[in-house]
């Protein structure tokens, strides 16, 4: 099973400049932690000290915000696609 | 949608012929144009998305268009900022955008505000006008016009770039998610870099800002479905848009059902920002050097250690005779390749950079470390004319 995880430009930097990374769990939050276990510079960026998601980086399994999400509905199956979306301000 | 009175609003014979296009479209027709022409709308920022999205509206004949804007054009606003021209650099971009606007259509009203928004003055700029674009290019305003369009219950039409990457989506609290929704807090300061810092393809806000205008349009007509409850990511390096679903928070601290905000507040210590926000700053005298006093002691042979914090793209454009080159977020792991008997001097791009370098350097127990005040920039500026600036 091969999920991939999108890493945005702002996050490309802590990630060997990655923009997809492939990872192999079955789990949201089990992909997360294969991610930033490769890249460890990576999880001060998603994460608080804590473990938990920080305010401001929003991840979606396809369009779906795992914030709302929970249980079952976090499983991974072939062909689901993570997306990580940090807020980003600039404009001018 | 809006809800205009149109038994006022007449079309003349000249309107009749310029917007024919849009007149022969039943999306349109003569209806459409009048609430077009009915409508107002206030622009935040007429830089990179401002730009594009503020004369596309106005060829689409808005009616009454509110420029906010305080800025000054620069030669490196030229790359995307196409409302404004090489003969308008120094100039006030409001001078500037308006013109280009009344030269596209001398019947739209242009009302211009030459002044930072704030929480003294947002709510009275943005109050008048029927729906709000927000194309600034920072936290503390990003809050503070979704913020103020939530309290007004006035829409909130979101863009914004980075690089090759772009997000969109329309806020509008009365009927779904607004931006706190989505990110009830802001990264704290530093940690995602700016466009000045990172950079931006040119053509990005022209495609950010268009989906922009095109929903603000959307949204006068009636017509179709806008980006209320949906998040538009796009990337022009993979050519592709993925969407997201958004879903309005019940405890949002402003749009919710508790909500614990209900007025403006201070934006600037929202985001962890100082008055003034800027690290080089808060540095004592003793830790910064100003580019005279560098090239005074680059002549009389006594040169400190020069320590360049920018990325590796930079150092093509221009560099010093360097020391060390570590970018500033690669600083903490190389930090052990610094001598800390050394006299050091750190710079950026203006100083902004290297300003937190020192700042960290000094908590890791550097003594003799100072920030180049300017930069390379003010380098290029005061001492080396021939030396390019970005």
């Amino acid at each position: 099973m091969a999920i991939e995880i999108h890493i945005p430009t702002a996050l490309r930097q802590y990630a060997d400049q990655n923009s997809t990374f492939e990872v192999g769990a079955g789990e949201v939050h089990a992909a997360l932690n294969e991610l930033t276990t490769r890249f460890p510079k990576l999880r001060p960026h998603l994460f608080t000290e804590d473990g938990k998601l920080r305010n401001f980086v929003n991840v979606f399994l396809n369009d779906e915000n795992i914030r709302h999400l929970s249980g079952d509905e976090l499983k991974l199956k072939d062909g689901d696609s993570i997306s990580i979306v940090p807020a980003v301000a600039g404009g001018r | 949608m809006l809800n205009p009175d149109l038994s006022t609003i007449d079309l003349s014979l000249a309107e009749f012929e310029r917007y024919s296009r849009h007149l022969i479209m039943p999306e349109v027709g003569v209806e459409g144009q009048k609430r077009l022409k009915a409508a107002s709308v206030l622009i935040i920022g007429t830089g990179g998305l401002g730009s594009p999205l503020s004369m596309y509206l106005a060829a689409a004949g808005i009616g009454r268009m509110g420029l906010v804007d305080f800025d000054v054009v620069d030669t490196t606003n030229l790359q995307r900022q196409i409302a404004h021209t090489t003969a308008d650099v120094g100039r006030p971009k409001l001078e500037s955008a308006t013109e280009t606007i009344r030269a596209i259509n001398p019947h739209v009203q242009v009302d211009g505000y030459e002044t930072l928004i704030d929480s003294s003055n947002a709510m009275e700029i943005i109050e008048p006008y029927d729906i709000v674009i927000d194309g600034t290019d920072n936290f503390p305003t990003r809050y503070l016009v979704n913020d103020a369009c939530v309290l007004l219950g006035k829409p909130n039409v979101y863009g914004s770039i980075f690089r090759f990457e772009g997000q969109a989506s329309v806020f509008d609290a009365t009927q779904g998610p607004c931006y706190r929704c989505l990110y009830p807090e802001p990264p704290p300061p530093g940690l995602v870099p700016s466009c000045a810092e990172g950079g931006v393809l040119g053509i990005l806000p022209g495609i950010i800002g268009i989906i922009q205008a095109t929903e603000c349009i959307k949204i006068i007509l009636g017509k179709g479905n806008t980006l209320v409850g949906r998040f538009l990511v796009f990337s022009a390096l993979e050519m592709k848009f993925r969407e997201l679903k958004l879903r309005k928070d019940p405890a949002c601290p402003i749009c919710g059902e508790n909500p614990s905000i209900t007025g403006l507040i201070d934006y600037q210590q929202f985001c962890g920002l100082d008055r003034g926000g800027k690290t080089s700053d808060l540095l004592d005298p003793s830790e910064r050097i100003s580019v005279a006093e560098l090239h005074e002691r680059l002549r009389n042979g006594r040169k400190p250690a020069l320590v360049d914090v920018r990325e590796p793209h930079e150092l093509q454009i221009s560099r010093l005779d360097n020391d060390y080159e570590i970018p500033l977020g690669n600083l903490e792991t190389h930090i052990h390749e610094l001598d800390r008997d050394q006299e050091l001097v750190v710079y950026c791009r203006s100083g902004e950079r290297s300003a937190k370098a020192v700042k960290f350097l000094k908590e890791a127990g550097f003594s003799n470390v100072r920030n180049l005040v300017g930069g390379i920039l003010a380098w290029a500026n005061e001492v080396d004319p021939e030396m390019p600036k970005y």
